[in-house]
C-alpha cells in the first residue's frame, strides 16, 4: 500500500486524451487522476472502448497527453520516451519478437540497459525459471501454445525488473481453465517479485479477484476508486453497481429527509443525502424473502434456480421489472413458482444512487 | 476451379498453358540441336552451351548485364527501402508519392528511353555503364518497392513499440527487429530488381553507348543476322536464370519470419 514518506509509484495528474483534430477530435480520457501505490495490484476495470489501454499507453510512454502530467516513483516521465522509462508492458498480443528465441526475447532488454554477458545469461534463466519456461529457452515464439507465449512474455517483461509491469488485458486470449490458472499465478508472482501491477480488464470478476484496488472508469472518466469490496459493496454510481456483479436497481424519487419514493408509489426508508431522481440498488443476497404482504415490497415468483451452495429466485415486480433474490440456504423452504411473496430490504443493504 | 462443374475447363486450360509455354520449349530444345541451321533437328549436343561460354563477345556482354543489374537493383532496393519507409504514416501527398514511385510500372518504356536519351544528350551525360545504371535504377524501383512494402505492411507496429518497451532507442529498434523482420521483403525485392534489369532491352539499347552491349542488346544484333542455336542456347541461360530468382524472390516474399 501507499507509504506516506515515499512518492507513489505511479502518480498520474489532470490527464487528458483526444485523438483526431478539429470536429473530428474524439475525446478518450477527461481530466484523469490516480495514485498507485507501491507494490500494490492495481486494476483498470471498464467495459471495451473506455480508454483504459490509451491510459496505459500514455504511461509506458506510446502516446503522449494533450495535457496533465505522469510521474513514476516521483520522477516526472511525461516527456519521455517508452525506452526511458523505467516500465514494461505484457501486450494484449504479446508481441514476442518472432524472428527471435525465446531466450533471445527474454534477453533483449537487457542487452539493450547494457548488462553483463554473464548476468543476462544468469538473468534470463533465473526469469525463464520462474514463469517454468527454462526447457523452451531455445524455441522460437511460433513454436509455442497460446499460454507458454504469455509466460514467456511475462518473463521477458519481468526480467529487467521494471518498477511498474503494465498489463494489457494479458489472460483474455486464454481458455477458462487456463485464465483461472493463470490469475492465480498472476497474483502469487506480484507478491513474490514485489512489483507494483497496473493490469486492465473488462472483466469484473477478474478484477475482484485479483485485485489491491480497482479504478472503474466508463467513457474516458475514473467513476470510482477503491479496494474490491468497497467498489462491490457500497458503489457511488449506477454505472459501478450496474457494471460488477448482479445488483438490482429500482428508480425512484428521493425525499427530503432521507426515505426513496418507488415508481410504483413504495416509499423505502433509505438513507441518503440526495434529491431528485435516484435509483436503489441493492444486491440479490441482501435481500431477504419475507411471507406475502410483510416486507417493503410484493413480487411475484417466475422461476428458481438450485446453485448448489444457495438459491436464486427470480421474481417480477408489480410495477413492472424483474428482480433478483440470492437464498443463501439452499435447504430452507422456497417458495413456488407463481406464489406471491414480500421482500424484505434491510436499509442498511441499500445503496441510494444518482440517476 | 471445379472441372466437373464448368465443361471444357481442362481443355482451355491446357490450351492457354500451351500457348504461353509451346514457344519457351521449342527454344529450349533447340538450344541442345547439333545441326548448325537453328530450325532443323539433327541430334542432341551440349556444343552450342560450350561455344557461348568461350565466346567473348557474350562473356563481355554478359559481364555487363551482370554489373549494370547488380548496381541497378541494389541502389533500387535501397531507394525503395527508404521510400516504403517514408510512407509508412500517412502523410499530405502520401498517395501522390506511391503513385509517382510506380509510375515506371505503366509509362510506356520507349518513351522513357527517348525521353532519358534526351536528357542526357542534352545535359552533355555521356552514355554508356552510368548512364545505364543510372536509367535501370530508375525504373526498377517499383519493382523493388512493392514486395517491400508488402512485408512493412505485414509487420505489426506492436514489434516496434515492444522494442521501445524494452528499451531499444529508434536506431536499435530499427536493427534489431524492424530490418530483421523486413529482410526477406528487401531480398524478394531485390532479386525482382535484378531480373528486371537483367532482361531489359529498350533503356539499355539506347543508353548503350558505343561498343558497350547487354546480353538482350546482343541477342538482338546478333539475331539480325540470323538465329542460330548459340542464341537459343543465351536465352534458354537467361530463361532459367530468371526463372529460378523470380521463383526464389516468390519464395521470400511468402517467408513467414
Ligand atoms: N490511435 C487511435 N486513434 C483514434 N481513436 C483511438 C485510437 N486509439 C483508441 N482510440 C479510441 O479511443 C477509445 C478508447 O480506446 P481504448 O483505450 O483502446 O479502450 P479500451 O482499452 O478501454 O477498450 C475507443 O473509442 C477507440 O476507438
Ligand atoms: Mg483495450
Amino acid at each position: 500500500m501507499t507509504q506516506a514518506s515515499s512518492p507513489p509509484a505511479v502518480s498520474i495528474r489532470n490527464v487528458a486524451k483526444s485523438f483526431g483534430k478539429g470536429i473530428y477530435a474524439f475525446r478518450v480520457l477527461d481530466d484523469v487522476s490516480l495514485d498507485i501505490g507501491r507494490r500494490e495490484f492495481f486494476t483498470l476495470l471498464g467495459p471495451s472502448g473506455c480508454g483504459k489501454t490509451t491510459l496505459l499507453r500514455l504511461i509506458a510512454g506510446f502516446e503522449t497527453a494533450d495535457s496533465g502530467a505522469i510521474s513514476i516513483e516521483g520522477e516526472d516521465v511525461t516527456a519521455r520516451p517508452p525506452f526511458h522509462r523505467p516500465v514494461n508492458t505484457v501486450f494484449q498480443s504479446y508481441a514476442l519478437f518472432p524472428h527471435l528465441t525465446v531466450e533471445q526475447n527474454v534477453a533483449f532488454a537487457l542487452e539493450e540497459q547494457g548488462m553483463a554477458r554473464d548476468a543476462i545469461r544468469k538473468r534470463v534463466g533465473e526469469a525463464l525459471e520462474m514463469m517454468r519456461m527454462g526447457s523452451f529457452a531455445k524455441r522460437k515464439p511460433a513454436e509455442l501454445s497460446g499460454g507458454q507465449q504469455q509466460r514467456v512474455a511475462l518473463a521477458r517483461a519481468l526480467a529487467p525488473r521494471p518498477r511498474v509491469l503494465l498489463l494489457d488485458e494479458p489472460l483474455s486470449a486464454l481458455d477458462l481453465k487456463l485464465r483461472k490458472e493463470m490469475q492465480i499465478e498472476l497474483k502469487m508472482l506480484q507478491e513474490e517479485a514485489g512489483i507494483t501491477f497496473l493490469f486492465v480488464t473488462h472483466d469484473q470478476e477478474e478484477a475482484l479477484t485479483l485485485s489491491d484496488r480497482v479504478a472503474v472508469m466508463q467513457s474516458g472518466r475514473i467513476l470510482q476508486m477503491g479496494p474490491p469490496r468497497e467498489i462491490y459493496e457500497t458503489p457511488t454510481h449506477r454505472f459501478v453497481a450496474d457494471f460488477i456483479g448482479d445488483i438490482n436497481l429500482l428508480d425512484g424519487e428521493a425525499l427530503p429527509g432521507g426515505g426513496v419514493r418507488l415508481e410504483g408509489g413504495t416509499v423505502l426508508s433509505a438513507p441518503h443525502n440526495a434529491s431528485g431522481k435516484v435509483t436503489v440498488a441493492i444486491r440479490p443476497e441482501r435481500a431477504r424473502l419475507a411471507p406475502a404482504g410483510e416486507g417493503a415490497l410484493e413480487a411475484t415468483v417466475v422461476h428458481s434456480a438450485y446453485l448448489g451452495t444457495a438459491m436464486l429466485h427470480k421474481l417480477d415486480l408489480p410495477g413492472g421489472g424483474t428482480f433478483l433474490l440470492r437464498q443463501s440456504d439452499p435447504t430452507e423452504a422456497a417458495p413456488e413458482a407463481g406464489s406471491r411473496v414480500g421482500l424484505a430490504l434491510p436499509a442498511e443493504a441499500l445503496r441510494v444512487l444518482d440517476r | 476451379m471445379n472441372p466437373q462443374r464448368f465443361p471444357f475447363t481442362r481443355e482451355t486450360s491446357l490450351f492457354v498453358l500451351a500457348y504461353l509455354y509451346v514457344p519457351v520449349v521449342v527454344l529450349i530444345a533447340y538450344s541442345f540441336n547439333a545441326n548448325r541451321t537453328a530450325t532443323v533437328w539433327t541430334h542432341a549436343s551440349l556444343d552450342w552451351y560450350g561455344r557461348i561460354l568461350v565466346n567473348p563477345s557474350i562473356q563481355s556482354a554478359a559481364w555487363n548485364s551482370l554489373v549494370i543489374a547488380v548496381s541497378a537493383a541494389t541502389a533500387a532496393t535501397v531507394l525503395a527501402l527508404l521510400a516504403a519507409l517514408a510512407t509508412r504514416r500517412a502523410f499530405l501527398g502520401c498517395g501522390a508519392s506511391e503513385a509517382i514511385l510506380n509510375m515506371p510500372l505503366i509509362l510506356p518504356e520507349i518513351a522513357v528511353a527517348v525521353a532519358t536519351l534526351l536528357l542526357f544528350v542534352s545535359l552533355g551525360v555521356k552514355l554508356g555503364l552510368g548512364a545505364m545504371v543510372a536509367a535501370h535504377t530508375a525504373f526498377c524501383i517499383p519493382f523493388a518497392y512493392l514486395p517491400i512494402r508488402a512485408r512493412l505492411d505485414g509487420i505489426s507496429g506492436t514489434y516496434e513499440e515492444a522494442a521501445h518497451d524494452l528499451y531499444a532507442n529508434r536506431f536499435r529498434t530499427f536493427r534489431r527487429v524492424t530490418m530483421p523482420l523486413l529482410w526477406p521483403g528487401v531480398m524478394a525485392g531485390f532479386t525482382l530488381a535484378f531480373v528486371t534489369s537483367l532482361d531489359d532491352f529498350l533503356t539499355s539499347f539506347f543508353l548503350a553507348g558505343p561498343g558497350l552491349t547487354t546480353l538482350p542488346v546482343y541477342i538482338f544484333s546478333a539475331i539480325r543476322a540470323g538465329i542460330t542455336p548459340e542464341i537459343n542456347a543465351i536465352s534458354a541461360v537467361m530463361l532459367v536464370v530468371s526463372v529460378l530468382l523470380v521463383s526464389l524472390s516468390f519464395f521470400l516474399g511468402r517467408l513467414r519470419r
